[in-house]
């Protein structure tokens, strides 16, 4: 019973990892009006999922997916592959963002969510 | 010449995303704002033609596909064209081509001359994304499609006039990345189970593993990821103000194609990959949708009916529209499907008129604002009978490609036998019906405000096409062996499932 | 084949020729005449095929790939509608002709193109061969309407436009396309089919709520509660009020329910179970209930219209019935109370524009100087009340025959009370307009008729009440198949 627990705590340390940054990344996203901070946020929460896939891809045991004599267990190279391109998807994301915030601030001089609204919308 | 013929004809699948793809940089190459229009514009026109010749040969001879780069699935990435997939490519390339070319006028009152250029590649950037998820049949090839149209989609909107357009670009792109990102876990998950990114190869080995929590996790996450991406309530905050501040095209383009790409999305998922069974009967996916797609359908009406700017009222209402194609697909029978597919279709004729008529209007009043339209329809009345035309289709007035929605819905609604959700279906009209007539009334029954009394109609480059896409509501309201008729097609064979 | 798809044509044709030729009103006019006339031509041509018994039909085109379609069928109670409509559409130009001129009405070109819409969507509701068909048409007719109720542009028109849009428009998409759609999920058609097509396809309980969302949903058939937008309606020029609200609109409503009794339920049905008793009582109710709130009007067309909400319920309450008599008296009706009505509307109008009376309190001693309106109002009163020889007593008659047949004496009763109020609320008007002294002791205003155009179009149909008592065998003979034998 306590090896289960422990089993599931300790050796799956990976996936905890993964929740934790995504879960981190997602209340920042949701929690924080500086659109900076947003944009942190998002970043962690995609850093996360890319861990995840390769944590996924990862065979106990298996080394680098390179043949070379000795080794018979290779971990899976796809979800590196598809991470890569994931990366500049996030990458694009970010900087498509980023030029947003330049532009908010020049337009709205501020980059708090808050103060944006309150100056479209006055009440 | 036939050695040509049929060489092209292998390679349509490719062609439908590459040749927008490859234009998109040629653009900026170009650059100068008379050579770079009429370019994009011809890429679209191009674009539509692929998409008729695809659905004219899977008519004819079933689901086709395709290889890319010669790799054999389920290794390589490969396309796959069927009934479904064939209908949203035409409409969608079809709405693409018809606003770029409503576009030009449009754009040299809304966007500075000199970033027109970059104005049409990051349109035909998001043609492509979207052309590239109705087209593809693997997993992970949806998400980069998605990001592809939905990061040029961001800054399309962040062109708009107003400074308000930035604001609800970066609300959008957070919102949209939270989306795509809880997509690409779900589909991790999915990889995770199955060691496959194939859509058919995922349906033959997903019923092995579905008892498993995992596959519980993914559908949830995808679930929510794809209903954020459609904007279902409620969810569907971004969407108002993207809608509202973008350039009077951007907002025809997106309103028309890009939910419509989503909720193909949730129904490549939910049906072909996971399956009727398991999907609707041991999940009871339509539970949780229908009470959600009526709560949108009536949330977003009344919210509608109280916006001053009426392309804020638009978008409402593309909320509200939304919810109807959901509440088809929940009842997950052949009527059903066919309501939420051809609702897909016919909305996006309407809402893509519609906003084209604000285009017009836009460009001769210099606003949206429903006191400003004041007697508008004596100084543009080809605008305004246009524009009360599309509202006759929200409305679903017989005759109109919207009625043809709502007959399948509410037949489906009482095949079930629930005449609750038929009654409020019609209910729900009802509210269409006041957010459009306070428009109609105000445009045609009230004295011209100062800005209506100088304002003259809009150009013909701007209202032919606008002409073209509300008059083409009306023939598929009459005429319908092409819209109901192929998406009964294609619900048949969605329920039937991939091979 | 015929073609009956040219009745819908014509009247088209002639809205887009009116809107051409907008600029120069005596051809406008002269266009709006000439359409009228060839309508009427047409639909004129189509009687022999109705007499010798023939529906023909014509495709318009398949809506839906699971066999819904756009149908015309002819028979004999639309042959009939279709008559009433496109004749009294001459009349009806004639008199806004003299109407609108005199008034000095704006948006004349307007008014007239949505006139022609307007019939075009009568007559396809008169032709209509199955539901859709029916339902399609009847919302074209609200929609092109709609500019002519709030043609005044005034706050009032168009708070009155709106309660006329808003209810029309609820009731039919609420209710009368739910009832359009469940019949078609139990039916499997919506075919206009003689005996009905839901015999047997569903319970009894089912069939009530189903008689019920057709009843209420056709919100033109002015049943109490759904009543309230016909005297919004009155807000409308004269002319609107006459031909729309008195004959095409509100006949349109009653027509619909008549078609649904006969072709859908079917007569045999209603009558074996019984599931339309109550709709007697609410019919029974709304002929008195109308009567009464009509006497407490003293605007002249809003009594008039309370007028019309409590007989065309004579025409409900004939469908109800769901016996040959009832069937036939009530069809008849929509004849003889279109022909009583539009001529004291077109009397309203024509004091209206000579004498700019509105109320009926000042309109006493007006008949020495209107003593052709006056005489005319008097005829079609007595047409509406039901008095020998004009053409009003013998769908009466018809109506009392069903209600015995049916067993149901306190129908009777109901008819004979509500002709009394009938007696009540319009026979004093013209008496008084002619034996009273104007209320305000002034001397009797002197001679001043309406415009040549009113004067012609009200004598005519006056004469036509009279006329129609002599032809009421040849109705008989034509409407004599729906009662089925």
């Amino acid at each position: 019973m306590i090896e289960s627990i422990f089993d599931s705590a300790l050796g799956l340390y990976n996936y905890w990892v993964v929740i934790f940054l995504m879960m981190t990344g997602f209340y920042i996203v949701i929690s924080r009006g500086n659109l900076i901070k947003k944009v942190i946020g998002l970043n962690i929460f995609q850093v996360s999922v890319f861990l995840f896939y390769i944590t996924v891809g990862k065979v106990s045991g298996g080394t680098a997916p390179i043949t070379a004599e000795g080794f018979e267990v290779y971990s899976n190279p796809l979800p590196s592959v598809l991470i890569l391109t994931a990366i500049v998807v996030g990458v694009a994301t970010t900087s498509v963002a980023l030029s947003l915030v330049v532009r908010i601030r020049e337009a709205y001089n501020t980059i708090e969510e808050d103060e944006i609204y309150a100056q479209d919308d006055p009440r | 010449m036939n050695w040509l013929a049929s060489m092209v004809g292998d390679q349509l699948p490719v062609l439908q995303v590459i040749v927008p793809l490859l234009a998109a940089p040629l653009c900026i190459i170009l650059r100068r704002r008379s050579l770079v229009l009429p370019f994009a514009i011809i890429v679209c026109w191009a674009a539509f033609g692929v998409s008729v010749a695809l659905l004219r040969e899977v008519l004819e001879v079933g689901a086709i596909t395709y290889e890319l780069g010669g790799w054999a699935a389920p290794w390589g990435i490969e396309y796959r064209v069927d009934a479904l997939g064939a209908f949203v490519l035409l409409f969608v390339s079809g709405i693409g081509a018809l606003v770029l070319t409503y576009a030009p006028r449009s754009l040299i009152d809304e966007v500075p001359a000199g970033r027109h250029y970059l104005f049409c590649t990051l349109y035909l950037l998001s043609l492509t994304g979207l052309l590239g998820i109705a087209i593809t049949g693997d997993l992970f090839n949806v998400f980069v499609f998605l990001e592809i149209a939905a990061l040029s989609s961001y800054a399309l909107i962040a062109l708009g006039g107003r400074r308000q357009a930035l604001p609800a670009a970066f609300q959008y792109l957070v919102m949209g990345t939270i989306g795509a990102t809880f997509i690409l876990i779900g589909i991790g998950l999915m990889y995770q189970m199955t060691g496959t990114l194939n859509m058919v190869d995922m349906a033959d080995r997903l019923p092995a593993v579905e008892g498993m929590r995992t596959a519980l996790v993914a559908f949830g996450f995808l679930t929510v990821g794809i209903a954020l991406k459609m904007a279902l309530f409620p969810l569907h905050v971004w969407l108002p103000n993207a809608y509202a501040y973008a350039p009077s095209a951007v907002s025809a383009f997106i309103a028309a194609t890009s939910t419509k790409v989503s909720v193909y999305i949730l129904l490549r998922f939910m049906f072909s990959v996971f399956g009727l069974e398991f999907s609707f009967e041991h999940l009871g996916l339509g539970r949780a949708l229908m009470p959600l797609a009526l709560a949108g359908i009536f949330v977003a009406s009344t919210v509608a009916i109280f916006q001053r700017n009426i392309k804020r009222m638009l978008a409402y209402s593309s909320v509200a529209q939304v919810g109807y194609m959901v509440l088809g697909i929940s009842f997950a029978t052949a009527t059903g499907l066919t309501g939420g597919i051809v609702h897909l279709f016919n909305h996006a004729l309407i809402k893509g008129g519609l906003f084209m008529a604000m285009g017009c209007i836009m460009l001769r009043l210099h606003s949206v604002d429903l006191d400003e339209m004041a007697g508008i329809g004596r100084a543009m009345p080809w605008t305004m009978a246009a524009w009360a035309l599309g509202g006759l289709g929200l409305i679903g007035v017989p005759a109109t490609a919207g009625f043809i929605s709502k007959w399948y819905l509410i037949q489906a609604a009482l095949e079930q036998g629930s005449v609750l959700v038929a009654v409020l279906l019609l209910l729900s009209s009802l509210l269409a019906l006041v957010y459009v007539w306070r428009v109609v009334e105000t445009a045609f029954f009230r004295e011209p405000s100062e800005r209506a009394r100088e304002a003259r109609e809009a150009p013909l480059s701007m209202l032919v096409p606008t002409w073209v896409l509300l008059g083409a509501t009306v023939f598929f309201g009459i005429y319908t062996a092409y819209s109901a008729g192929v998406a009964e097609q294609a619900a048949e064979a969605v329920l039937r499932g991939l091979p | 084949m015929v073609p009956m798809y040219w009745a819908l044509v014509i009247p088209l044709a002639g809205a887009v020729l009116i809107a051409t030729v907008g600029r120069w009103p005596n051809v406008r006019e002269a266009v709006t005449l000439a359409t009228g006339v060839a309508l009427f031509w047409f639909v004129a041509s189509l009687l022999p095929h109705v007499l010798a018994g023939a529906t023909p039909g014509v495709l318009l085109v398949r809506l839906l790939p699971g066999g819904l379609s756009l149908v015309l069928r002819l028979e004999p109670l639309g042959m009939l509608f279709a008559l009433v409509a496109s004749g009294l559409w001459i009349v009806t130009s004639l008199y806004s002709i003299g109407y609108m001129r005199g008034h000095g009405e704006a948006h004349q070109t307007r008014f007239y193109v949505c006139f022609a819409v307007s019939i075009c969507a009568a007559m396809g509701v008169a032709l209509a061969g199955n539901l859709l068909t029916l339902f399609l048409f009847y919302e074209v007719l609200t929609l092109s309407t709609y500019p002519l109720v709030s043609h005044h542009g005034t706050p009032k028109a168009m708070k009155g436009a709106r309660t006329y849009l808003g209810i029309l428009v609820t009731t039919s998409v609420a209710f009368l396309l739910l009832a359009v759609a469940w019949t078609w999920v139990l039916a499997g058609t919506l075919d206009f089919r003689a005996g009905g097509i839901l015999d047997g396809r569903a319970s009894d309980g089912v069939l009530l709520v189903l008689l019920a969302l057709f009843v209420f949903g056709t919100g033109k058939a002015a049943l109490m509660p759904v009543h309230r937008w016909l005297p919004a309606a009155m807000v409308a020029p004269t002319p609107v009020s006459a031909l729309l609200h008195a004959v095409a609109v509100v006949k349109a409503g009653v027509f619909t329910i008549m078609k649904v009794v006969i072709y859908v339920f079917g007569l045999d049905l209603l009558s074996a179970s019984g599931i339309s008793v109550w709709l007697m009582y609410a019919a029974g109710f709304t002929v008195v209930a109308g009567s009464l709130v009509a006497m407490a009007q003293d605007n002249l067309k809003r009594r008039l219209a309370y007028s019309t909400v409590s007989q065309l319920s004579y025409i409900v309450l004939g469908a109800a019935l769901a016996n040959a008599w009832g069937v036939v008296g009530g069809s008849m009706h929509i004849l003889m109370h279109a022909f009583g009505k539009i001529t004291l509307f077109f009397c309203a109008g024509a004091i209206y524009v000579a004498a700019h009376k509105t109320e009926i309190s000042d309109m006493r001693g007006l008949g020495r100087a209107m003593p052709i309106t006056m005489a005319a109002f008097l005829i079609g009163a007595l047409s509406v009340v039901g008095v020998p020889p004009l053409g009003g007593s013998w769908s009466k008659w018809y109506l009392a025959l069903g209600a015995l047949d049916a067993g149901q004496i306190l129908f009777v009763a109901v008819l004979m009370v509500s002709s009394l109020l009938n007696i009540a609320y319009l026979v004093p008007i013209p008496i008084r307009a002619f034996f009273s002294k104007p209320a305000d002791g002034s001397d009797p205003p002197r001679f001043k008729e309406a415009p040549a155009f009113c004067l012609a179009a009200l004598s005519f149909t006056a004469v036509g009440c009279i006329v129609l008592f002599f032809l009421a065998d040849d109705v008989y003979r034509l409407l004599v198949p729906l009662g089925g034998g």
